[in-house]
């Protein structure tokens, strides 16, 4: 038997959410990254609604046991996460908090011009392509002709 | 409008079929490739591919409705019984010949993606929006990997055009329709297919144009593979790789 507990609020909820950081770019929550499109409770059950950034991304198992993980220790007992499609996520969803972060760890934030602005190192703006594709699903492969050191930009979708 | 929820399924199965099938067949590069770019690149569209996978045969099972999972219908069904077209199984040849396929198929899936958004089935239309946006930078890339090694040296010039020859037999399976596709129009759900001809040789044109490659003549096309009737024997072998760990081992998880 568990000793019943008072519901906490959802504002709480998205409190103790707001600490989980994603676990392929530690620097931002997944708030911060826009995934968790939800929370609610039907009953007793708390339901997180959460989206995938990239239909095939391998964090998202992990991102879940990282949530059921959150809320247990919290006290919840009954959680539900609801994988929610539509509206498909999309990099404007992401907080301005989150574009800084990720800037000041190296890695160029998403821009709608579909490229980086600047070097997350030093600034500059001599910048070419490299690959559309990165480490993950979510980033691109950079150069910046200016202090020559490759980088990795958020790609914007 | 209700729909026969077999022909649902059918229709389900062909899109996570294709998506499958490619998925592996790209994967199968993995570590492959000419440089690290390109071997990094090519894992990611298969990543995308087989996340698509598990939205469309999750539904798929859904549908069908006897308890199973997208796992089950990946790994426990046999080759008569898969329903991608025969281009997404063919064997992956040269680099040339692998991206030649890529862009047959993401020119294909673009077009297809941008109708299916607007299906009145919801989760269709959810896994179509999900997976338009994919589609569209696996599209820009395999065009352009097309466009640079059709307009580069001789040698890679000679290969795309025997990469293009070869492939373009297996292109009409595409846009055939039969009684699924009928009824998948008659509901909202999907157009047919061969009403999306025109738009996608419109884009396949200039691509191969500003590629220096010459599009085939005939029309001839391979089929039997969305419709089960005749796959290649290509593809018993691909699902012998696949599916080993499944068969030898029944349930395992890790």
């Amino acid at each position: 038997m568990t000793t019943p507990m008072t519901r906490p609020s959802t504002d709480q909820v998205w409190e103790w959410l707001e600490t989980i950081p994603d676990p392929e770019i530690p620097v931002i929550t997944l708030v911060d990254l826009g995934i968790i499109r939800d929370v609610a409770f039907h009953g007793e059950t708390c339901v997180v609604s959460v989206t995938p950034t990239y239909s095939g991304c391998p964090a998202t198992s992990m991102i879940n046991m990282d949530i059921e993980t959150c809320l247990r220790d919290h006290g919840l007992d009954n959680i539900e996460l609801k994988q929610q499609l539509s509206p498909a996520w999309t990099t404007d969803w992401m907080s301005d908090k989150a574009r800084a972060a990720l800037e000041e760890y190296g890695i160029a934030p998403p821009q709608p011009a579909g490229g980086p602005t600047r070097c997350p190192h030093c600034g500059g703006t001599h910048l070419e392509k490299l690959s559309q594709f990165g480490s993950t699903p979510c980033k691109a492969q950079w150069r910046c002709k200016d202090c020559l050191e490759p980088f990795e930009y958020f790609k914007c979708i | 409008m209700t729909v026969d929820k077999n022909l649902l399924l059918q229709f389900l199965l062909r899109q996570g079929d294709n998506t499958l099938i490619l998925g592996h067949r790209v994967s199968e590069w993995c570590g492959h490739s000419p440089v690290l770019e390109e071997d990094i690149a090519l894992a990611n569209t298969a990543l995308d591919l087989i996340g698509q996978t598990q939205m469309w045969l999750g539904y798929a099972a859904e549908v069908q409705g006897e308890g199973k999972t997208a796992d089950d219908l990946a790994f426990l069904r046999d080759a008569w019984d898969f329903r991608n077209v025969l281009l997404t199984e063919l064997p992956n040849g040269d680099f040339g010949q692998t991206l030649m396929r890529q862009f047959l198929f993401d020119a294909f899936q673009s077009v297809l993606m941008g109708r299916l958004m607007g299906s009145t089935d919801e989760t269709v239309a959810a896994i179509a929006a999900k997976a338009s946006k994919e589609v569209a930078y696996h599209v820009e890339r395999s065009a352009d990997t097309v466009v640079g090694l059709g307009d580069g040296t001789e040698e890679s010039h000679n290969r795309m055009q025997a990469a293009l020859e070869y492939l373009w037999p297996y292109v009409g399976e595409m846009f055939e329709s039969d009684e699924t596709d009928a009824a998948m129009a008659a509901a909202g759900i999907a157009p047919d297919p061969s009403t999306l001809r025109a738009e996608y040789d419109a884009l396949v044109t200039r691509v191969l144009a500003e590629a220096t490659l010459t599009l085939p003549e005939s029309r001839y096309a391979h089929k039997g593979g969305r419709t089960g009737r005749m796959h290649t024997e290509h593809l018993g072998h691909l699902l012998a790789t696949m599916q080993w760990l499944q068969r030898a081992y029944p349930g395992c998880e890790w």
